[in-house]
């Protein structure tokens, strides 16, 4: 019994020591800018931001191309969420509600694409963009992003409509509905979920995205904020206060986002349970 | 009896057009819902595929860049590759980091699967809450947490091993030996993928079935044992899934590295995809890029092979 209580306490200290590498890079990042200047600059680092200040903070905001370059992130994000939620929408209903000749080529061409390295199609990516003299322009780089938002989208979309019973529309129909009908009020509602899951999903992939924006993107105040997270760093040196402010805001609505789809996805597990 | 069966046959055997029409509808349905996406990714991927071939068997420089034309030289981009050691150093550098990253990122990530099944309910939610805050983050704010936490003169790593009596630390460089450095990278990389692989093989190890662990226990068996001859074979499906997804990202890192080697990496720091960015827009060397990129796709599309024989054969297909 005594030995058994003591694995017990073994597997919590390594929790307990797994939990702390695990966070200890995101405390540290906001810890870091929470801390004034001369608190950062130390060769025996504080633990604790003590005293803290938001100094960073506004420093971070109020930096050239703060705004600008927030405001390119929204709009990219937003614009290749919705387009590729809404087309890939209709993919998925198509692959996971209907019978027809070539779908399984369909679904393998879908999971195949996304296994294509992005970096690889960096280099034909930027020479049709430089034709059609789209470098430097957001609308370049949302066709790019298109490459691997889409592909993705269809296959968690489908994912979720898969897990709408069939029995459900069925007895919708048998009800009188027609298949419209019975698609806005059984289907819709009950994959409203996965659409918020996808868009968000897609969200983040989007808000991430650096290599495409870096290479797409060359004037500041044309850049996303994953982007003008570097402007930070100058033959001077790097502001740390300012760059952990800045990549704090840069994460927070990914952070948030993340625990919202947590949520959603112990949701569908559940859901899924109850219909097995 | 007949005449239900009469009743049931004959609209298939004399459908009205209205029927007809309905069914030839919905035989179309799915190929339409299709159209715009299909239209999408054989726009904005098949496209660039495409063209990325064709620039790899053509001499494409800043010349040809401005002219938007290359010149065809066949296989001369495919020779040169053979023939450059450093990219074969290059791809060997990047498939054994390939390998200890992947190694690295699927051991550990089990084992803190394994370790969330067996600690308290709150301690499991901390746990939680430390995974989604890692994978949340954006990869360039982790290169850039990272590489703060590095620093060679106010680093938190140089401090805390200095006080822990490793070893002097105090004004230590991590990227002088590129061992070192990778040591950095890898780290990073590691931390940032583990929490996927933990969240979804905990997810999987909930429904592996407790009556069967019970009972191998009470038949004596061995921790191990119970893992290698039940858990083990029944998330095999997710393992080989988990292990496909995770090489295909370790394979083609670029931005960590670009980040922590201050955007200018010395060749001591180039994995494959790195070295095809250089070749290309350092070198404006579009059609040797290409090549190499190439070569990337060529790599992983046998991984890819795997993955999706694994997705067809249980059943997602």
């Amino acid at each position: 019994m005594t030995a058994r209580r003591a694995t017990r306490v073994v597997y919590e200290v390594l929790g307990a020591v797994v939990f702390c590498v695990m966070i200890f890079p995101v405390y540290w990042m906001v810890s870091t800018a929470l801390k004034p200047g001369n608190d950062i600059l130390r060769y025996h680092p504080k633990l604790v931001p003590h005293p803290a200040t938001l100094a960073n903070f506004t420093d971070a905001i109020h930096r050239p191309y703060f705004w600008d370059d927030v405001r390119n992130s929204l709009i990219v994000t937003c614009v290749v969420v919705v387009a590729s939620v809404t087309i890939a929408f209709f993919a998925a209903l198509a692959l996971a509600k209907f019978r027809f000749y070539g779908k399984k080529a369909a679904i393998v061409i879908i999971i195949a694409v996304q296994m294509v390295p992005l970096n690889a199609l960096i280099i034909p990516l930027y020479v049709l963009l430089s034709r059609a003299h789209q470098v430097d322009k957001l609308s370049g780089l949302i066709v790019t992003y298109l490459t691997f938002v889409l592909p993705f989208c269809v296959w968690t979309l489908r994912g979720f409509l898969l897990g709408v019973p069939k029995e459900l529309e069925e007895a919708a129909m048998v009800d009188g509905s027609t298949r419209i009908g019975a698609f806005v009020r059984i289907l819709l509602p009950l994959v409203a979920p996965g659409l918020v899951a996808t868009s968000v999903f897609a969200f983040i992939q989007a808000w991430n995205e650096f290599l495409l924006a870096y290479v797409v993107l060359r004037s500041p105040s044309h850049q996303t904020l994953t982007v003008w997270l570097a402007s930070f760093t100058t033959l001077h040196g790097t502001d740390w206060g300012g760059l952990m402010a800045g990549a704090t805001l840069t994460a927070l609505p990914v952070a948030v986002f993340f625990m919202i789809v947590q949520r959603r996805i112990a949701f569908g597990l559940t859901a899924g349970a109850v219909r097995g | 009896m007949a005449d239900l069966g009469a009743v049931t046959v004959e609209p298939a055997a004399t459908p009205a057009p209205r029927l007809r029409r309905a069914r030839l509808g919905r035989a179309l349905a799915p190929y339409g819902l299709l159209l715009p996406a299909a239209a999408v990714i054989g726009g904005v991927l098949g496209y660039p595929l495409y063209l990325m071939v064709k620039l790899s068997f053509e001499r494409y420089g800043l010349f040809q860049l401005i002219q938007h034309k290359g010149q065809w030289i066949g296989l001369g981009n495919y020779r040169q590759l053979v023939h450059d050691h450093e990219f074969w150093t290059v791809l060997l550098r990047t498939l054994l980091f390939t390998g200890v990253t992947v190694g690295l990122t699927m051991a550990l990530g089990t084992l803190i699967a394994l370790l969330m099944t067996r600690v308290s309910a709150a301690m499991r939610l901390l746990l939680t809450l430390a995974l989604v805050l890692a994978w949340a983050m954006p990869v360039p704010v982790a290169a850039n947490i990272w590489y703060w936490m590095v620093d060679y003169e106010f680093g938190v790593a140089n401090w805390l091993l200095t006080t822990l009596h490793v070893g002097n630390y105090q004004h230590h460089d991590w990227f002088v030996n590129p061992w070192q450095g990778w040591g950095v990278i890898t780290t990073l990389i590691v931390w940032g993928a583990i929490p996927f692989v933990a969240i979804t093989l905990y997810a999987g190890l909930s429904q592996v079935p407790q009556e069967l662990l019970q009972a191998a226990a009470i038949d004596g068996a061995r921790p191990w044992r119970v893992f290698k001859d039940i858990t083990l074979p029944i998330l095999k499906p997710i393992f080989v899934i988990l292990t496909s997804l995770s090489i295909i990202w370790d394979f083609q890192v670029f931005t960590q590295v670009w980040l922590l080697r201050d955007e200018r990496p010395t060749s001591d720091y180039f994995l494959t995809g790195i070295y095809a960015f250089e070749q290309t827009f350092s070198q404006s060397e579009y059609g040797y890029g290409s090549a190499v990129a190439i070569s990337m796709v060529l790599i992983l599309l046998g991984v890819t092979f795997f993955y999706i024989r694994q997705m067809i054969r249980i059943g997602e297909v």
